[in-house]
């Protein structure tokens, strides 16, 4: 389905989320011109938000820490990378708190590679935002892998001009971040963990739901008491019983580590995949990166996901980790939800 | 009529919607096929080259064996039409606004030289109204959008975009039946793929 037809309905569920919050004279009273103009032309309206992540379907967004990482990835075929301070297993690894990767870091991976640059900031980090937007990141992950800074609230993401993209474990929660602007809905998975189980039943659980609103489309009543429980406009549940999917792009994430993880998730109803320590914290990133672009582009067609497969050795796999002998406290997916 | 859409990687369901939408106004019976290898480049009476990352999509292209069937078949005078990405791979000169010459593989069909992300980068994207020859006004959705910094021997300008810092930019150039636009026109209207299905039924 094309996403196309979420436009109209994502402008109205922006224009009362102002009118809600009444943001949009705050930003006035403040000197921000909003919405956002260039002379002639107009700029971070939904359309180029969220027109934006339909250039990444069926492609692969690589976590990187530093330049010549990011220049494996574009080799490899990478429609972006996300660029970190530390991969998600090394942050699961080091513990304490983590933050936004360094500014010098994210630019000179801007300077030196043609394709789209992301970078994560913590949960609730208005002003991590704010820099990244500033230093002109094409896409800001507001994450769970890093350690949070508010607790109750997500980041008011229809105040920037910069598409957000948001980890989601069931539907309700994709359109909660939907309905606070975020233009792209990952699955959370559980990340830095080489385990592609919980990703897995993220992906599950958001189909489900979305066949059970399908059932339900026309059922006035039903729909608006799912509205309500999640928290959302009754629109945004209307638009997604009648498109048949969440209406903005939606990619696997969490967990991937072998083209066959890759493929396993495109055919769960991915439209492309982020893969995180999975390639870099493996013995053969270069082919592993090339396998994995290959597995996603060419998921229904297995001769080609073989091929892929074969680009690639088990030996050389990340080895992983166990969901069920993680402690509670160790999970990031339950983070900000 | 038979519709071929490369759909290797990007945004070919935006395209095939769209496509449909068309022929629906024409009244047209076309069948959009999805193109992933060359046994499906058979009997197109029109091809799209869609918008995503042209890094990527040479790169599938090239593995798939698909770059020179459809370097062939651009050059037999089937009528295609190739947005953002499309554009970039279908002309004879590439290079990027911040990272210079690129290495990438590319079909090179067109007499045309583009430039990669020369209105800068996301938060630049931007929505405009374009004047089209013979066509009319479309809404032209720009992300990360490439200009077309030239065009000569059988390529002509059809578009250009007012840009307050790129000022005034080529955005849709013809070259006998292709099409180059810098735009998105599958995001916002029918008008350019029924201008496609034109052009496929002469």
């Amino acid at each position: 389905m094309s996403v196309s037809t979420s436009f109209d309905v994502l402008e109205r569920v922006r224009d009362l989320f102002y009118g809600l919050l009444d943001a949009r004279d705050r930003l006035r009273s403040m000197g921000i011109e909003w919405p956002p103009r260039l002379d002639g032309v107009e700029i971070g309206t939904v359309k180029v938000k969220v027109g934006f992540q339909a250039m990444f379907r069926n492609g692969v967004i690589m976590d990187v820490t530093n330049v010549e990482q990011a220049q494996v990835a574009e080799r490899a075929g990478a429609v972006g990378v996300m660029v970190l301070d530390k991969l998600p297993y090394d942050v699961r690894k080091a513990g304490g708190v983590a933050r936004m990767a360094d500014v010098k870091v994210i630019e000179d991976v801007m300077r030196h590679i043609t394709i789209p640059v992301s970078a994560k900031v913590r949960i609730g980090h208005y002003y991590e935002a704010m820099i990244l937007e500033q230093i002109g990141v094409d896409l800001i992950d507001e994450s769970e892998v890093l350690t949070p800074v508010d607790e109750q609230h997500h980041i008011n993401k229809w105040l920037f001009r910069t598409p957000f993209v948001n980890g989601a474990r069931e539907l309700c929660e994709a359109l909660r971040r939907i309905s606070e602007g975020a233009s792209m809905i990952r699955s959370k998975g559980e990340a830095g963990t080489g385990n592609v189980s919980e990703a897995v039943k993220h992906f599950k659980a958001i189909n489900q739901a979305i066949r059970d609103l399908q059932g339900h489309r026309d059922d006035e009543e039903y729909l608006r008491d799912y509205a309500r429980r999640c928290q959302v406009p009754l629109e945004l549940v209307a638009l997604t019983a009648k498109m048949g999917r969440v209406p903005v792009i939606t990619f696997a994430a969490g967990g991937i580590a072998t083209p066959a993880d890759a493929a396993l998730m495109m055919w769960l109803g991915a439209d492309g995949v982020f893969v995180g320590s999975g390639i870099f914290k493996s013995q053969d990133p270069e082919s592993r990166a090339a396998a994995i672009v290959l597995a996603t582009a060419h998921w229904d067609d297995p001769e080609t996901v073989v091929e892929a497969q074969r680009m690639t050795s088990e030996k050389s796999a990340m080895l992983g980790v166990d969901i069920r002998t993680l402690k509670p406290e160790e999970m990031m997916q339950t983070r900000g939800v | 009529m038979r519709v071929g859409v490369v759909a290797l990687q990007g945004d070919f369901p935006e395209h095939m919607y769209m496509l449909r939408r068309a022929a629906e106004e024409l009244s047209m019976g076309v069948e959009v096929i999805p193109v992933k290898g060359p046994h499906h480049l058979r009997d197109l009476d029109a091809l799209v080259l869609t918008g995503g990352e042209s890094t990527t999509i040479g790169l599938l292209a090239k593995k798939a064996g698909l770059l020179e069937h459809l370097r062939d078949y651009l050059s037999s005078g089937v009528p295609a039409l190739g947005t953002c990405a499309g554009a970039i791979l279908m002309a004879k000169e590439v290079r990027d606004a911040v990272v210079g010459p690129t290495s990438q593989p590319i079909l090179g069909v067109m007499d045309i030289s583009v430039v990669r992300n020369a209105f800068g980068r996301q938060r630049d994207s931007f929505e405009a109204d374009i004047d089209v020859e013979g066509i009319g006004r479309v809404r032209g959705i720009f992300i990360r959008a490439p200009a077309i910094a030239g065009v000569w021997g059988g390529a002509a300008p059809l578009a250009y975009a007012q840009h307050p810092r790129a000022g005034r930019v080529i955005v849709l150039a013809q070259q006998g039946p292709l099409i180059a636009s810098a735009f998105h026109p599958e995001l916002s209207s029918t008008d350019l793929h029924r201008h496609l299905l034109g052009l496929a039924k002469k």
